[in-house]
């Protein structure tokens, strides 16, 4: 069985969600956390050029994963600044000793 | 081949990103993630969003980590899951299985023909919003990180403790 193009990467991007997804439930540290939210957008990143290729129009996927880029980027600057303040106001970065939801 | 070894090469750096015990590895392992990322980009014919996946993603936000974890510190990564681990692996497999399901589908069909426009006509004139867009996140993006890494005058401190 040999696989095509196309479904090495759909299958990269489903691993790559995946993997970040696991990392979003199992992971405690808040540094991790944003580690596997990147994770996860690279895959997605591929993914829109991936059905840009498919819908024969790559330079639309291109466009949309660039907005991606630019909101990763962002997310990632804020996340990593809030775990700078976290840091230092809780001393922790456990999401576990952060919550005062459930004790 | 060489797509299924670079595809394998992202996924095993994906994977150590999260195994890793030091915060400074995991942030390496996912630079070396984006890099074998952006080049399947190029790949498969987007150059364009391939050299800035590189630049950004394996540069900038790495850059980015390794000043976090500087200022933060290192602390221990290998805590007990959050979640209890069959919960968690049972969510993947459900997540995997939707997405399968809604994703090969598109495998069936029959391809539509190619177009080619250029990327400078799609992302101008044809998506013009979004890249206003970007420019509105980029400003918020900076006056949030001003807000939230701003240092307390001396003044305001007081006024805090009274």
């Amino acid at each position: 069985m040999t696989l095509s193009i196309s479904e090495i990467i759909l299958i990269t991007v489903i691993l790559l969600l995946g993997i970040g997804f696991y990392g979003l439930l199992a992971v405690r540290n808040l540094i991790k956390v944003i580690v596997s939210l990147q994770i996860m957008v690279k895959g997605m990143m591929l993914g829109f050029v991936l059905a840009g290729r498919l819908a024969g129009n790559v330079s639309l996927g291109q466009s949309l994963a660039i907005l991606v880029i630019v909101v990763d980027t962002i997310v990632a600057i804020i996340g990593l600044a809030l775990a700078v303040q976290i840091r230092r106001y809780a001393g922790s970065l456990d999401v576990k000793a952060l919550t005062t939801l459930k004790r | 081949m060489t797509f299924i070894l670079i595809a394998a090469g992202a996924i095993i750096c994906a994977v150590m990103a999260i195994r890793a015990g030091r915060l400074l590895t995991s942030a390496l392992w996912l630079a070396a993630t984006s890099a074998l990322v952006a080049l399947l980009m190029y790949m498969l014919g987007a150059p364009e969003v391939a050299v800035i996946e590189l630049s950004v993603g394996a540069g900038l936000v790495t850059i980015l980590f390794v000043f976090a974890i500087n200022i933060s510190g290192e602390e221990a990564t290998n805590l007990k899951s959050a979640l209890p681990k069959p919960l968690a692996w049972v969510s993947i497999l459900i997540f995997f299985i939707l997405l399968g399901y809604f994703s090969l589908p598109a495998f069936l069909q029959p391809l539509p023909e190619a177009q080619i426009i250029p990327l400078k006509t799609v992302l101008w004139e044809y998506r013009s919003l979004d890249v206003v867009l970007q420019a509105v996140l980029i400003f918020a993006g900076v006056l949030g990180l001003i807000g939230l890494l701003a240092e307390e005058k001396p003044g305001q401190e007081k006024e805090h403790q009274a």
